[in-house]
């Protein structure tokens, strides 16, 4: 079964430019995937905000920078990841104690932190080192995992997983948590004991409630009955369900979206540009892009089954899976079957940091794709 | 080996991750087809719900409001017109420092405290786009003071709009009326669907009346907003349709003319063209400026007007009753004649006063005259309003039968005329008095009524309308104050035929005998109004008449010195010109005027005047018509 995937995936591999990037330790059937959702991003991102080129502009330096970042991480040896994974951790959670004690204020959280140099989000990076800790802590424990060793995995999720969503950053928390958890999924938690967790956090839902700000809580409620509160927290919903129920099944067309160009849709270059794209393309479009997308995760799925060693599966494993976390919890919420949490659409919402992180994981699994030809060979 | 795991433990780790790996992937994929099966609800099944949603968002029907209507006097001298007003308006997100704004202004223009709170409030509560007013009515000073200063103030615009205006101010108030802010009663009344995006409705006189010609159809235009409100583009319009314009009978000229004539007396000039029902003037003294309602009046001026020594805002023409007084005479005396209980030329003696038959009181019905009239026949008691002729006729009729007659002339009834709110006046009669008094009608209170005192009360207008039907010899018209409607949808002209309902005399003749007898009264030796005959250069019939306003006690004096004002005798006259085919009839009524004869003259000057403006007119008609006789007598004679 893997054997017949593997021939479709390398079947070009002979080509000199194939051969030029294996020696980049750039994947390329993931890098075409990656540019063409890119490409159809920045068509988008051109709809969303009024033919603006300006914006457009910026986005393409970003991605730009995000795709040097991605090159420079592809670079380093998977090794090299794995004697870092602690340190990075260790950092990363003083970093964001730091962010609550002295961290800038900004749209009403506590996620910056003024380095005097660049402002930067601490909580961003753990989604990357958070995985990486946590393959780094699993790949050496006997298999599968003992009791302890679960639940030293789980202290050192829900350690950083607080400290994000205490600033607060529920969108955030809730992807590194995501991240942490497919490590010890992929890690080879026992299913008995994977079920009864999630019964058990299920049961725990009115604990964690209580412990959420209001206006998270209101999110919530809104999700259930946008209605109820058309004006206020419920009119980006309902915005975007108008945005995405109007565009039917071959949309508005390219730019010509109504909802879209007149504003309608909130915040519509950043977590809310799904709803542009499907107002403006219709469910055509958007089986288009699911699939580009789908394409990418199971790109990133087939390098951590081909890994040669446990932490560049767990670590691949995860990354490909957080991914796929970020778009369906952005499609969800903007479709209105997921409260509104700060996700952005990955690698077309408009904005930098998060771009950054994401093509940094690209750049690791790269690494790791190149690590598992290089033992091959 | 990096790592110190064990080789088997490692394989069989391997194949585990490749499990949980395709089992992802299974995930993953079924979550995505959850996603784009959410998307195919919102965006198939429920498509339409949404299509429909989505162009609510962006399409706004704004209303149009329509032109008001214009109003004319009979020559097309504008009475109500639209005028452009001027506002000083701010757009707050033009604006960089809104208090450094506002400060500046002040500085240029006067803006009240209240305006700027007001401008605050709204400055809180509206989008940053739309304009809001800071003053309103500016004047030229102000217009030409802002325009210089316009490059200080970024997002301040002086907007104009029109505006209710009437430029004839107090003359025509009474008659044209005025339109104010539509309040919270009428917006029950409305088609509040042609009235959106209207903002004035006629209040009073003929801007209510006629609400619904002047109003016009509101125009609709369908506009793309953005999720701000802010108009992007017009999709669709249906123009407004302008109200129709009003053309009047009323005579500006004639109008101005009695209003002046009436100097100091508050009171009413009614004149109508007895074969029309043109109303040619229609005065209610003192008038009030119109203009000051439209923009909403001050607590101030309102009390002023509404509760001042003369209550300019009462419209004595329609809701002012006043006893007719020996204006009157001329009706009874038809009816008398009429009926049969008087011959034209039969007479009586007149001794100062009158005796009621069958009455042990004693009590002496006075005539003006102590030393008496003398023999006095119908002419004679017309032309020098003899009490106790017509004590006697009234006597002989008896009050139900003088009832049924004066109600042909339309006393007691509303005349019709197209404005609101007319009172009926009282024509007294036995049923009457049992219905309102619960008690019986004495005989005494006939005698009164005989002389037009008592409980017989007549508004300004009945007694004009009444006087034309007597000028026309028995045409009794609807007064009219419209004359045409100028329809502004096909540009064509709408009138309305007169109206009339004919009284028919046993005698014809008897209309004569009333016109000779009531042009004795301005022409003859002895008529009461004979100081305005003098010199006069066409015959002129009428008849005056003085109603008391408190009554005299028996053998006490009168004494015009001594009375205040306010207690003074009402004078009145009515009459009609050219005596041989009258084209004017007219109603003066003045309070406190103390007698009629002084109100004959304003009577004179009107049918002078408008014979002068008018006679032309007659006169082309009368030769057409002639011709139309001649015609006919040679189609005769050729049989």
């Amino acid at each position: 079964m893997l054997s017949t995937s593997t021939q479709f995936f390398e079947s070009d591999y002979q080509s000199r430019t194939s051969r030029f990037l294996t020696y980049l330790h750039i994947d390329p059937v993931l890098l075409t995937g990656l540019l063409l959702l890119m490409a159809a991003g920045l068509g988008i991102l051109y709809s969303a905000s009024d033919g603006s080129i300006e914006l457009v502009q910026r986005q393409v330096i970003r991605l730009s920078i995000a795709f040097a970042v991605m090159f420079f991480v592809a670079q380093i040896p998977q090794h090299t990841l794995y004697l870092w994974a602690p340190w990075f951790f260790a950092f990363g959670i003083i970093l964001l104690i730091l962010v609550l004690v002295a961290g800038d204020v900004g749209k009403g959280a506590q996620r910056w932190l003024n380095l005097y140099v660049i402002r930067f989000q601490p909580s961003e990076m753990m989604k990357l080192v958070t995985p990486m800790m946590l393959a780094w802590y699993l790949c050496e424990k006997p298999f599968p995992p003992k009791v302890i060793p679960l639940i030293i995995s789980l202290v050192l999720v829900v350690l950083p997983t607080m400290l994000i969503a205490r600033q607060p950053d529920l969108g955030t928390s809730l992807l590194v948590a995501a991240a942490g958890f497919f490590v010890v999924f992929f890690g080879g938690i026992r299913w008995r004991i994977l079920f009864g967790s999630i019964f058990t956090m299920l049961a725990l839902i009115p604990v964690l409630w209580q412990f959420m700000h209001d206006y998270q809580k209101q999110r919530v409620l809104t999700l259930f009955d946008p209605e109820s509160d058309p004006l206020g927290s419920g009119y980006h919903i309902i915005q975007s369900m108008i945005a995405i129920g109007s565009g039917g099944i071959y949309g508005k067309g390219w730019l010509n979206g109504t909802q879209s160009q007149l504003d309608f849709i909130p915040e519509r270059t950043t977590d809310f540009i799904f709803a542009v794209f499907a107002e403006e393309f219709g469910i055509m479009g958007a089986i288009v892009l699911l699939s580009l997308y789908a394409f990418i995760i199971i790109r990133g799925l087939y390098i951590a089954a081909t890994a040669q060693d446990s932490f560049g599966r767990l670590l691949a494993g995860s990354l490909s899976m957080t991914f796929f976390v970020y778009l369906f919890v952005n499609v969800g919420m903007v479709s209105g079957i997921l409260p509104v949490v700060g996700v952005p659409l990955p690698l077309v919402s408009y904005g930098g940091t998060s771009m950054v992180t994401l093509m940094a994981g690209f750049g690791m699994l790269m690494s790791i794709s190149s690590n598992r030809r290089l033992i091959a060979k | 080996m990096p790592y110190r795991s064990h080789y088997s433990d490692h394989s069989y780790q391997a194949s585990i991750f490749k499990f949980r790996a395709i089992v992802a992937a299974i995930i993953c994929l079924l979550m995505l087809a959850g996603l784009l099966f959410r998307l195919a609800w919102l965006q198939i099944v429920d498509y339409k719900h949404f299509a429909d949603l989505s162009e609510n968002n962006r399409i706004r029907l704004m209303e149009l409001p329509p032109t008001r209507g214009l109003i004319y006097d009979r020559n097309g001298v504008v009475l109500a017109e639209n005028k452009p007003t001027f506002h000083l308006e701010i757009t707050p997100e033009q604006v960089d420092d809104m208090d450094a704004t506002l400060e500046g202004l002040s500085e240029i223009v006067a803006i009240s405290e209240s305006e700027m709170e007001r401008f605050k409030e709204q400055l809180r509560v509206r989008r940053s786009f739309q304009r809001i007013s800071l003053r309103t009515r500016l004047n030229e000073d102000e217009v030409a003071r802002l325009a210089v200063n316009r490059h200080r103030f970024p997002g301040m615009d002086i907007n104009a709009r029109l505006s209710r205006f009437y430029p004839q101010g107090e003359a025509m108030a009474h008659a044209v009326g005025y339109v104010g802010r539509i309040n919270q009663k009428e917006l029950t009344v409305i088609d509040e669907g042609n009235y959106r995006g209207t903002t004035h409705i006629g209040k009073t006189g003929m801007e209510k009346y006629y609400e619904a010609e002047l109003h016009g159809q509101v125009g609709r235009q369908k506009v793309e907003v953005n999720a701000q409100g802010r108009v992007l583009r017009v999709i669709d319009k249906v123009a407004p349709v302008a109200g129709n314009d009003l053309t009047l009978n009323l005579d500006i000229e004639l109008q101005q003319m009695a209003e002046q004539a009436l100097g100091d007396f508050a009171g009413s000039v009614i004149a109508i063209e007895p074969h029309s029902g043109a109303v040619v003037v229609f005065v209610s003294k003192p008038g009030f400026d119109p203009n000051l309602f439209v923009h909403g009046i001050s607590h101030k001026n309102y009390n002023a007007l509404s509760h001042g020594v003369y209550k300019p805002l009462f419209n004595r023409a329609l809701f002012g009753q006043y006893p007719p007084g020996s204006t009157f005479k001329p009706f009874i005396a038809l009816a008398g004649i009429e009926q049969r209980r008087f011959g034209v030329k039969e007479s009586l003696y007149c001794r100062g006063h009158y005796l009621l038959p069958d009455d042990d009181t004693e009590r002496k019905y006075r005539d003006w005259k102590k030393e008496g009239h003398g023999t006095v026949d119908l002419s004679k008691a017309i032309e020098q309003s003899c009490d106790v002729y017509f004590y006697e006729l009234a006597y002989r009729m008896g009050i139900d039968s003088m009832h049924d007659f004066l109600a042909q002339f339309g006393f007691g009834e509303k005349t019709g005329i197209d404005l609101l709110g007319e009172r009926r006046g009282l024509l007294p009669s036995t049923d009457w008095k049992k219905k309102k008094k619960g008690i019986v009608w004495y005989p005494g209170e006939t005698l009164i009524a005989g002389i037009g005192q008592g409980y017989m009360l007549t508004t300004p207008v009945q007694l004009a309308v009444a006087t034309a039907a007597l000028a026309s010899r028995g045409e009794k018209i609807v007064p009219r104050l419209l004359k045409e409607v100028h329809v502004s949808t096909d540009d064509t002209i709408r009138s309305r035929e007169p109206s009339k309902t004919m009284i028919k005399l046993r005698r014809d003749s008897h209309w004569d005998v009333m016109f000779k007898a009531m042009q004795k009264v301005v022409h003859g030796t002895w008529g009461t109004a004979r100081a305005t005959g003098w010199g006069m250069k066409f015959k002129m019939a009428g008849k005056t008449g003085t109603a008391q306003v408190f009554g005299i006690a028996q053998d006490e004096e009168y004494d015009e010195e001594t009375v205040a004002k306010k207690l003074r005798d009402h004078g009145l006259f009515i009459g009609f010109g050219p005596a041989d085919d009258p084209v004017l009839a007219v109603a003066v009524v003045a309070e406190n005027g103390e007698h009629g004869s002084k109100m004959a003259p304003i009577a004179r000057d009107l049918i002078k005047r408008y014979m002068e403006k008018y006679s032309a007119l007659s006169s082309n008609k009368k030769v057409s018509s002639g011709l139309s006789e001649n015609e006919l007598h040679t189609a005769h004679s050729d049989h």
